[in-house]
């Protein structure tokens, strides 16, 4: 490997990682709010009828 | 919305330092366009232990106060501080292969001792997936947290105390970082690097921290949402009513 293809992999796989850790957390941040509006506004679901 | 214009922020300071280390800096005389990467490693490295520091003190906050937001901030540190040495390792090994000829050197003190603050970062995220207890996790936690931060001088120490490939101290040293043996312009690259790193670290944290405290309250409310159920099964007819004394 050349010394640019170790720049290339170096800042690439940084980079890219801080952007799929931050796509990942805003993902997890969506489904957390819907699970606690669903949490809280519904009924448990092993809850008498 | 201020954590927003943080991200936005940060966001266009990430790229504009990239951009520069990248395009606008020379190539080091001796190392070469490999030298480059040492802007995202340095700047990953300062922020890995910046983390595992701040979460050793969230864990104390919450070994002091039994405050489930101080132990929310401490997960949230060591989940980004994970994140940040892993990158730092990974920037390390590909400026050590071209400059230093090898990926990696067990014997390196500095190369081991971050390498043991990841796995102690890894370790302490398994070990909050052990218990249900909220408390009694927070605990453990803050106490594997505050171990993992004994690593943080010693890694930064390491060059100092033993013999390594790995250079010595360059910007805790006073006499090096006022008087640069690089041109200036190195230096305002690195610098340029650690703040977008910083701010970004800053916005990921912030995050992390936001998710950390809505997982707790998903996790209270399931709780009392199993003792409500449970409530109601032993009060409804046919179930489980306790009989009264005498």
């Amino acid at each position: 490997m050349t010394d640019v293809e170790f720049v290339i992999a170096g800042y690439g796989v940084i980079l890219g990682g801080i952007a799929a850790y931050v796509a990942l957390l805003l993902r997890r941040l969506r489904i957390a709010r819907e699970a606690l509006d669903r949490a809280a506004g519904s009924p448990p679901p092993d809850a008498p009828r | 919305m201020k954590s927003r214009v943080l991200g936005f922020v940060a966001l266009l300071a990430v790229i504009a330092a990239a951009i520069f280390g990248l395009f606008v800096v020379p190539a080091d005389l001796h190392q070469g366009d490999a030298q480059r990467v040492m802007y995202v490693h340095v700047g990953s490295a300062w922020l890995g232990e910046l983390s595992f520091g701040l979460a050793a003190l969230a864990g104390l906050g919450y070994l002091w106060r039994r405050d489930l937001r101080f132990d929310a901030l401490a997960h949230s540190a060591v989940e980004v501080g994970v994140l940040f040495t892993a990158f730092a390792i990974w920037g390390g090994m590909m400026w050590g292969r071209p400059v230093w000829g090898v990926f990696w050197q067990w014997e390196d003190p500095r190369l081991a001792t971050t390498a043991l603050l990841l796995a102690l970062g890894i370790g302490y995220l398994l070990l909050r997936r052990l218990s249900d207890d909220p408390t009694r996790r927070a605990s453990r936690a803050a106490v594997v947290g505050l171990i993992a931060a004994l690593d943080i001088p010693i890694i930064h120490f390491s060059v100092i105390w033993w013999r390594g490939l790995h250079q010595g101290p360059t910007f805790i040293d006073p006499a090096k970082s006022l008087k640069a043996a690089v041109p200036m312009l190195f230096v305002a690259a690195l610098l340029f690097m650690l703040t977008a790193f910083t701010l970004t670290w800053a916005w990921l944290l912030i995050r992390r921290y936001q998710l950390a405290r809505l997982e707790t309250r998903i996790e209270e409310e399931v709780r009392l949402s199993r003792i409500n159920a449970a409530r109601a099964a032993a009060t409804a007819p046919g179930g489980a009513v306790e009989e009264p004394a005498g």
